[in-house]
């Protein structure tokens, strides 16, 4: 049963991220990409990793594609005002997105050495993800905090007027 | 206790949360009249049944007879799924707020919530960010100038509201050391409740509170004096009604959530000491939990009719440099307390 439904949001997931990159309009790419994200969250849920489900929807489905969303809609994108590509750009841009599916599978290749038991209990509860994050990889936790307050303290300088 | 039972229990629940949502948000656009003419010295909707108490049934019959407009310019599935994704929102939070504790009946333990999950506060989180959703695909769907201005203001405004929320939830976090709703609400047996504890992260969760729900102060997104009404103005009929409804289905669900984190939810002091049994004392905590909540729906009202709205700059500055710099302080002071007082 949950084998067949974790199949199921699989399926949907891939579609739903195919359709992010066929559709011509904009939002409606933003919307399918959401969709994905929640297809994405129900895989984690049946993996029994709920904080991990609900962190992904508040901060990707949440914050981040709404965010998208306010700048699409600001920049008012439709078919008139869309930029025309030239062959050779898009030639440049599937040679790109190539590499970077031969980087991913590569990468990916050598981590199922790992046993990963799927569906079984308490491995994504929120007080097994602290004591693993807050004792095995502390640092490196720590690290990506002052990563993301770097990006920050970025944004914040870029968003200023004036720069003297 | 048994499959079928437990499904019959569960289906029960639901749709008794579900109704007692609807209903209560149907009152509460008479009980807003009412406290509207209260507030301004006039007699309010009294022409409808006994002192006006069909008026609501009147107003929900108008909407539905209404003449239902697509704009032809619109896009007509996203147009309609805008308020739908609105009211969907706003009605699945209640599956998570422990409503009280639980009745024993013929040797079954049944539980007055319809769910406990493990993290029952991100669960609302994530339900609340999930809501802008309606108001933005609403007000792009419509293509109108006025309703994207009303869905752009309301993104960002909650966003930047979710922020100083969730703050303000993580120093609650830390006092209470659980994310489930029932087991907070269990803590906070007679006079623990966390108000006492945090009252500084409910003054900043109440005002985030206002801003999620786009209440006075904070309704920006459809100020009808700049934005005749925001992200609702090609609506009509039962949409325009279903947008409206769900303002109130949320006010009513962060009553509840205020209640069940800061005010103790369904316990009531000194009430453990008149040695009244068991289911007794579930009805009675329920009926208290919903004394607090329509405290604060009154609450909500008496500010929407006392205070003017903010100006969206004033907005802006409120949100990032007074609300979020105030919850890092709460949540420094309250791990500093908890260190001293653990060692």
């Amino acid at each position: 049963m949950t084998v067949y439904l974790f199949i199921i949001l699989g399926v949907f997931a891939i579609l739903s991220a195919l359709m992010v990159v066929f559709t011509k309009n904009p939002i409606h790419s933003i919307l399918y990409l959401v969709l994905t994200f929640f297809a994405i969250a129900g895989e984690y849920v049946l993996l029994n990793a709920q904080f991990l489900a609900i962190v992904n929807i508040i901060v990707y489905a949440g914050a981040i594609m709404v965010l998208f969303l306010f700048v699409v809609m600001l920049l008012n994108l439709n078919k008139e005002t869309e930029p025309h590509k030239s062959i050779l750009r898009q030639l440049i841009a599937v040679i790109a997105a190539g590499i970077l599916l031969i980087v991913l599978v590569g990468s990916l290749k050598g981590a199922d050495t790992m046993t990963i038991k799927p569906f079984a209990q308490n491995t994504g509860y929120i007080e097994n993800l602290g004591q693993v994050l807050f004792k095995d990889f502390l640092l490196p936790f720590e690290v990506s905090a002052i990563l993301f307050l770097a990006a920050m303290v970025g944004a914040v300088m870029l968003g200023k007027k004036d720069i003297k | 206790m048994t499959l079928s039972l437990f499904i019959i229990y569960k289906a029960v629940l639901v749709i008794l949360v579900f109704l007692i949502s609807l209903v209560i948000a149907m009152y509460s656009t008479y009980a807003e009249r009412k406290v509207a003419a209260f507030m301004q010295d006039r007699i309010g909707p009294n022409r409808a049944g006994p002192f006006g108490l069909l008026q609501p049934v009147a107003d929900g019959v108008k909407m539905f007879m209404k003449e239902e407009i697509i704009p032809q310019v619109s896009n007509k599935f996203l147009f309609i799924l805008g308020p739908s994704v609105a009211m969907f929102t706003s009605c699945i939070t209640g599956a998570v707020i422990p409503w009280g504790t639980s009745l024993h009946i013929a040797g079954h333990d049944f539980a007055l919530q319809v769910t406990d999950i493990n993290i029952g506060i991100l669960y609302v989180m994530a339900v609340t960010s999930i809501g802008v959703y309606g108001i933005m695909i609403g007000g792009w769907a419509s293509n109108n100038k006025y309703s994207l201005l009303g869905a752009l203001r309301a993104s960002s405004q909650m966003i930047s509201y979710e922020v100083a929320m969730g703050l303000a939830i993580i120093a609650l976090v830390m006092t209470t050391g659980t994310l489930s709703l029932k087991g907070i609400a269990a803590a906070q047996t007679g006079w623990h409740w966390n108000i006492v504890y945090q009252p500084l992260g409910f003054l900043i969760f109440i005002i985030c509170a206002f801003a999620e729900t786009n209440r006075t102060p904070f309704d920006l997104p459809e100020s009808d004096s700049e934005l005749i009404g925001g992200y609702h103005t090609e609506y009509s009929s039962m949409k325009l009604g279903f947008y409206l409804f769900a303002e109130y289905i949320n006010m009513f669900i962060s009553s509840a959530i205020m209640s069940t984190l800061y005010f103790g939810g369904y316990n009531m002091p000194f009430i453990g000491r008149l040695g009244l049994s068991p289911n007794t004392m579930a009805i009675l905590g329920v009926v208290f939990l919903f004394a607090k909540i329509f405290f604060f729906i009154f609450f909500f009202m008496w500010v929407r009719w006392t205070i003017p709205r903010f100006r969206f700059d004033q907005l802006m500055n409120l949100g990032w440099k007074i609300l979020i710099p105030l919850s890092i302080f709460n949540m420094a002071i309250t791990g500093f307390i908890i260190l001293v007082l653990h060692k």
